[in-house]
């Protein structure tokens, strides 16, 4: 482990944001030939350790040496300059250019005061070769998967430069195969001496491709270790800063309780409820105190229902009963004043308003429900807005503050918070624990349980089977946008749950 | 030393911070380069001078501004308020009119119709104007610089149909006292705005509206999927345009005694989102300051009649215009960024010699 190795060096890097540390004295290094997984809960500070080196932030003090030489990038330009190259978590690419376009954006190798298309076309095709893939690069990006479109933003930064790359959750859009096929590039391009920085959720992913693994919690870095040292416990330990044993004791425990607390009280009742197109007619009850599952894989129907169901997608047929009770849900509103609520699965894009205070987004759906001339007091809206912050344990210096500043984590339990404070009685929670750590996702499976356990309905989605199994006491299975069968008690286990799907018809 | 920089950057940081300064910044050139601009005279128990002229003829466009704030809020704009404008000058002006009648052998000018009536219809059009505006944009989803384009367009054409091409000229004396008539001591349009803008700040603090508008113009899939009504309440902000500019419209009629519809208020609509932007105003929406659209207004003005006043040649008031508006932006915005860092002194001076240069 000599110093002679190191590509990257990162001394003492500090960032803060307003009323946030991100970064505290945080050092790093990787090596070449090196996959350096970076852990931590959201709001730990691996994005901000990203940006700082590829230049979208700027450390406030510290030092980056790159091959021993100090750089400081200004700009998200100029780190590609230097041999880092990064992939954002989110596809950050142009769908309605060409997968050429979108490879060579910005830098269209010029003939004759024109652009070279022959160039453009053929160093694409080399580019995307070298990650086995063959794709007519002339077809607009929007009509391959994501999984390609991640493949090529990764083509893209392997073609800008090639020294440092960067991945900010490459695999979440990806499954079983496409991650194969993207390690064993991974692998290959480490074997070139590349370093490669890795960020994920995933810590199955983290053990099988990583060498090292660096740690931060709270903006402060925990440690830098051998993964092959390293436990998953001590990993996941390390990272959250408690003893991980307890915390699955007391999930166990919950749900035991809340198994024992369903009865068939229907609050919520559907018949042939669909919309063609979406998701094909389906049957469905929601008992008072149960957590009801939608399980399904992605695109299978379970969000087109919740969305049925809540009124976003108008339902052209179908009857709804709630507390026996007929009703017409044609609208978001119209289920919100029958004491529903929705957290979506997009939390940025259909959840949270980023440009509001956390106090405000707490209140907005209360407000909306109490109409526009019962405007809560100041004074109300704060004490709505600390009782929630206290309870979910949202980490914040002031309930003033934006709610685009927030990490992953805190942002989905701002959300929560809104809905709980509507006093819903029916909530419906689209993956509550998507791209959020292991701390605040027990944290919210808890409150899952705990309030079935007080006796409101809770329809939950989520693509994380054990987490389904964990919380539902009942679930339906849906593929195909139709809803293919149920299980309930003894009968949730991931296993049976892949069953149902694999066989279609129970 | 300490607290005394906080308290410099809260200021700045404040929104209405850069507005103010903008127009301390056209008050202070006007202060050294136009004799008695300062001077208030009492005429009769009314007050005159150069400033108490600024805030009257701008009271149109202030108007204006504050259904301008709202919309742009909403994540819209409203370009058709121009239209709108002289549309409810028409109105007002044919309704009222004025026919010559003698009275015990006295002449005396009476209205075609009750003057509250003739108000009350240009109001009500105004607002049709602005429902329509609503219906295609909130309601079908048009593009909302589209949808006003059409009532631009269309609007300056009825306007024209309602006179039947001709200016119309208002001979009753008591529609005069809204333009141009005093009320203790100050033009009685300025209580008409500063009502106005109280009911609006009203509407906007004191009930949900204003937390509503700023969800809704931040992000608005979020705040449908919060239960709130987005479609009402982009069509209460385009109403309220509509209402502003009909108000507008009404005062422009009276100061003038006339309704030409073809050129009252012809390119208002621009003035208006400039008072708009120079208050601090984002244009993707969300957060907004009606009073900073107000200050806006009051600068915009100022630097019209500071334009006029130095004796710019009229063929490139536009330009000057233009272009100090441009130096007015670069100010806000960089400064905005970069707070203290950069001195303000500096870009104070940076601004009058800007302004020097131009005229």
């Amino acid at each position: 482990m000599g110093t002679e190795n190191v590509l990257v060096r990162m001394d003492g890097i500090c960032k803060e944001f307003p009323g946030v540390k991100a970064l505290d004295n945080v050092d790093f290094t990787l090596r070449h030939g090196e996959i350096h997984a970076v852990c931590g809960e959201n709001g730990a500070g691996k994005s901000t350790l990203i940006k700082v080196l590829t230049g979208v932030e700027h450390n406030e003090s510290g030092k980056i040496y790159l091959d021993g030489v100090a750089i400081s990038p200004k700009t998200p330009m100029e780190a590609p300059a230097l041999g880092i190259s990064t992939v954002y978590q989110e596809v950050n690419l142009c769908p309605n250019l060409s997968v050429a376009e979108n490879i060579f954006i910005g830098r269209e190798p010029i003939r004759n005061g024109k652009i070279d298309w022959k160039e453009v076309n053929k160093r694409s095709e080399i580019a995307l070769a070298k990650l086995n893939l063959k794709l007519d690069v002339s077809g607009r990006l929007d009509e391959y998967s994501v999984a390609i479109q991640q493949m090529v933003a990764i083509a893209r930064a392997l073609d800008i430069s090639a020294k440092v790359l960067v991945l900010d959750e490459p695999t979440s859009s990806l499954n079983k195969i496409e991650v194969a096929n993207l390690f064993r590039i991974m692998r290959k391009l480490k074997s070139e001496g590349m370093g490669i920085i890795f960020i994920t959720h995933f810590l199955e992913q983290v053990y099988e491709i990583s060498d090292q693994i660096t740690i931060l919690r709270n903006g402060q870095l925990v440690g830098q270790f051998e993964t092959a040292k390293l436990d998953r416990l001590q990993l996941i330990a390390k990272m959250i800063g408690k003893d991980l044993a307890e915390f699955e004791k007391t999930i166990k425990e919950d749900v035991r309780d809340a198994g024992a607390a369903a009865n068939e009280d229907a609050f919520y009742q559907a018949r042939n409820l669909g919309q063609q197109g979406s998701i094909n007619p389906f049957d469905i009850k929601i008992g008072k105190g149960e957590v009801m599952g939608l399980a399904g894989l992605l695109g299978s129907g379970r969000t087109e229902s919740a969305r049925v169901i809540f009124g976003i997608d108008e339902p052209d047929s179908g009857e709804t009963e709630v507390d026996n009770k007929k009703v017409e849900i044609k609208t978001p509103a119209d289920a919100i004043r029958l004491g529903f609520a929705f957290c979506s699965e997009n939390r940025k894009t259909e959840g949270i308003v980023a440009n509001l205070t956390i106090r405000e987004n707490i209140i907005l759906a209360l407000q909306g429900k109490r109409g526009m001339g019962a405007y809560l007091s100041h004074k109300e809206q704060e004490e709505i807005a600390e009782k929630y912050v206290k309870l979910l344990n949202i980490i914040t210096p002031s309930i003033e503050q934006l709610v685009g500043n927030l990490s992953g984590g805190n942002q989905q339990k701002v959300l929560l918070a809104r809905w709980l404070a509507t006093e819903a009685e029916l909530l419906i929670l689209d993956e509550p624990t998507r791209g959020i750590d292991i701390g605040a996702k027990a944290e919210v499976q808890k409150l899952v349980l705990q309030l079935a356990a007080d006796g409101k309905a809770v329809l939950l989605i989520s693509s994380e089977l054990d987490e389904m199994v964990r919380c539902c006491s009942r679930m339906a299975v849906y593929k195909d946008k139709q809803k293919i069968g149920e299980l309930k008690g003894a009968e949730i286990s991931e296993i049976n749950v892949m069953k149902t799907i694999a066989g279609g018809q129970k | 030393m300490e607290s005394r920089k906080k308290m410099d950057k809260r200021l700045i940081d404040n929104q209405l911070f850069w507005p103010l300064f903008a127009l301390a910044v056209l008050l202070v050139f006007d202060f050294f380069y136009l004799k008695g601009f300062f001077q208030i005279e009492i005429v009769e128990g009314h007050l005159y001078g150069s400033l108490i002229d600024i805030v009257n003829r701008a009271t149109p466009l202030m108007f204006m501004s504050i259904g301008m704030t709202l919309v742009i809020a909403s994540g819209g704009i409203d370009i058709s308020v121009g239209s709108v404008l002289a549309i409810s000058g028409a109105i007002t002006a044919i309704m009222i009119g004025g026919d010559l009648v003698f009275v015990d052998g006295v002449q005396h000018h009476v209205a075609h119709y009750p003057m509250a009536v003739a108000i009350l219809v240009a109001l009500v059009a105004a607002v049709v104007g602005g429902l329509w505006n609503g219906l295609l944009i909130a309601k079908l989803g048009v593009n909302a610089m589209v949808g006003t384009l059409i009532l631009l367009v269309a609007g300056r054409g009825i306007a024209q149909l309602i006179v039947d091409g001709n200016v119309i000229t208002v001979y009753y004396e008591p529609f005069f006292y809204i333009g141009s008539g005093f009320f203790l001591g100050l033009p009685f349009s300025i209580y008409l705005v500063a009502a106005f803008l109280a009911l609006i700040m009203w509407l906007v603090k004191k009930t949900a509206f204003g937390l509503f508008l700023e969800a809704l113009g931040s992000n608005r899939v979020s705040s449908r999927f919060t239960g709130l009504n987005v479609q009402k309440i982009m069509w209460a902000c385009y109403a309220i345009s509509g209402l502003c500019a009909g108000i507008a419209g009404i005062i422009v009629a009276s100061e003038v005694k006339s309704a030409d519809a073809n050129n009252a208020g012809l390119f208002i609509e621009l003035d208006a989102i400039l008072s708009v932007v120079l208050g601090g105003n984002s244009m993707a929406g969300g957060r907004f300051s009606v009073i900073g659209s107000v200050i806006g207004a009051l600068v915009v003005q100022t630097l019209t009649t500071t334009i006029y006043a130095v004796g710019v040649p009229p063929e490139v008031t536009m330009v000057v215009k233009a272009l100090v508006v441009i130096v007015i932006y670069l100010i806000q915005s960089q400064m905005g960024m970069k707070t203290l860092k950069t001195p303000a002194a500096s870009a104070g001076e940076g601004a009058l010699k800007a302004g020097e240069a131009k005229s």
